[in-house]
């Protein structure tokens, strides 16, 4: 049990120590250069925000997050299920791929407002944003995960005359998962930035809002302490979905095959 | 044509009557990739059922490539190739056939017993059977039952290759085509690996065709050491290893094992040429 506190601890403390210092360095040259409060607030200021904003911030986060949650679920079966397909067919691949190019290159914040054009000032078009920022890392991982087959293990296969979905299911798919967890840890934070992107554009159309809402409507104001509280919840709570995410695939890894890539030796 | 024995180990019934086809008959087989690509040439050779008979050769001379044209992954250029009088495709078909590869190729998300298992599980047994099918084979192979329950990446390499053996041998197979499997493994591991084969195949009546370039591995296990030579691939000699089963360590020790590997050793570095 010790050594997991150690190993914890070695893990957080240096970039807490460093976060220390830039706070302290932060206040230093608030108090030095005598910034204006709309320009940069002061970490006590940010501090505050946070306390008062508690309540606000943490309705924020439930919205963001569960919009997050069903656009990162729907991209991964989706993603998943498109994947199955790309390994079954090269002409599908070759036709489907470059669509799928298309949806990671275009910025997404010039898809979002088209997106909330065509399904609605809601919820759905904040989980739509977020699902296709997240697709992308999942579909080709997988597809990836899916093709990379031993060629020996291929030929093992057809040695002992498996059919196309034994072959799929008994081979393909669990070749794959280690990749598919790879692309779920990138999805995993993208779909919270989708969520967030998402927000900006939905607005508050009913009386429930997000993360991204108070982003835009506390710049807007200029409150700037309240905006840093708003984006440093974001920052938490994003790092928080990858760990979770990351845990997840860890457990799933270490147990049945030999742990994440870049943890073997 | 170097000349063909008919040295058979015991179990095998001496014919009274007509003689039994050979299981594998090789006609001028030649596989290639094109003109400048010429992997095997003129391979004409048979292998009697029962039989255990190795390939020997240097490095990139095709015997790998013959197994697999034997196990009927890849298709003869030109030429015949019948495994028990079918085409290789169709004998493999028919589940007669098992293959051992350099790679244990284990599944590392199953354990050993699911691995062992896969063979049956895929041609649809029902898992009483197989379970049954891997109970049986533990012993035979060298494994403890506890082994069954471990995965993969907390054996051995020597008992991962023991997996990947019982692997093919629990479908009972009549051909078992080996492919350098024991390639990795220190000499020590090697040589036991060998003896355990020997006795695998005593108690078993399957013909072995197997691939290496260890001159000394080839003597001990096989009843006719078929030499290759290189770029083409070809048949340089064919030689009958006259020790009889069952074999042990101490044939090692042999004068005449050492005289024959010698032999065979200066036939290999020709053949290399």
């Amino acid at each position: 049990m010790n050594t997991v506190v150690n190993r914890i601890l070695q893990i957080l403390m240096p970039p807490l120590v460093l976060f220390g210092l830039m706070l302290l360095a932060w206040q230093k040259c608030i108090d030095h250069y005598r910034i204006k409060p709309y320009l940069l607030p002061s970490p006590r200021a940010v501090c505050n925000a946070l306390w008062t904003d508690a309540a606000m911030l943490q309705r924020a986060v439930v919205y963001t997050g569960s919009a997050a949650l069903c656009g990162f679920v729907a991209s991964l079966v989706l993603g998943t299920i498109i994947a199955f397909a790309f390994s079954q067919s090269r002409m599908l691949r070759s036709a489907g791929y470059p669509y799928f190019i298309f949806l990671q290159t275009v910025p997404i914040v010039a898809i979002a407002p088209l997106i909330v054009r065509w399904c609605g000032n809601g919820f759905q078009s904040v989980v739509l944003v977020a699902g296709i920022l997240s697709l992308f890392p999942i579909l080709t991982n997988a597809t990836q995960g899916l093709l990379a087959i031993d060629p020996d293990l291929f030929d093992l296969f057809r040695l002992n005359n498996a059919s196309r979905w034994q072959i799929l299911f008994k081979l393909r798919f669990p070749s794959a998962v280690p990749s598919l967890c790879a692309g779920a840890r990138t999805s995993s934070g993208l779909a919270v930035v989708g969520s967030i992107v998402g927000e900006f554009f939905v607005g508050q159309s009913t009386k429930h809002y997000g993360l991204g809402y108070l982003i835009e409507a506390t710049n807007s104001n200029a409150q700037l302490d309240r905006l840093f509280a708003a984006v440093l919840t974001s920052t938490l709570f994003g790092i928080s979905i990858f760990a979770l995410i990351n845990l997840v695939s860890i457990t799933i890894l270490s147990r049945w095959y030999d742990g994440p890539v870049e943890q073997r030796q | 044509m170097p000349q063909r024995d008919s040295f058979k180990k015991p179990m095998v019934i001496e014919s009274t009557s007509a003689p039994l086809p050979p299981l594998i008959a090789a006609r001028h087989v030649t596989m290639d990739y094109g003109p400048a690509r010429v992997v095997l040439e003129g391979i004409h050779c048979d292998v009697q059922r029962g039989e255990f008979v190795a390939l020997l050769g240097p490095s990139g001379c095709g015997k790998s490539t013959l197994l697999r044209l034997v196990a009927g992954l890849i298709p003869v250029t030109s030429g015949s190739l019948t495994v028990g009088g079918q085409d290789p495709a169709e004998a493999r078909r028919s589940q007669k056939l098992a293959f051992v590869f350099q790679d244990p190729n284990l599944l590392p998300w199953r354990t050993v017993a699911a691995n062992i298992a896969l063979p049956l599980e895929l041609s649809g047994q029902t898992r009483q059977e197989q379970s049954q099918a891997v109970d049986d084979i533990l012993p035979l192979i060298g494994l403890m039952p506890d082994d069954a329950r471990k995965r993969p990446r907390n054996l051995s390499g020597g008992m991962r290759m023991r997996v990947s053996l019982a692997r093919a041998l629990v479908t009972h197979p009549d051909l078992l085509l080996l492919d350098e499997p024991f390639a990795a493994l220190d000499d020590v591991l090697r040589q036991q690996l060998n003896e355990e084969l020997v006795r695998i195949w005593l108690a078993r009546s399957w013909t072995g065709l197997f691939v290496t370039h260890n001159v000394a591995e080839a003597v001990f296990l096989a009843q006719r050491v078929i030499v290759m030579s290189s770029r083409p691939g070809r048949i340089a000699a064919d030689v009958r290893i006259p020790f009889p089963y069952p074999r042990e360590s101490e044939l090692r020790a042999d004068p005449g094992f050492a005289r024959l590997c010698g032999d065979l050793s200066q036939q290999l570095r020709e053949a290399a040429r």
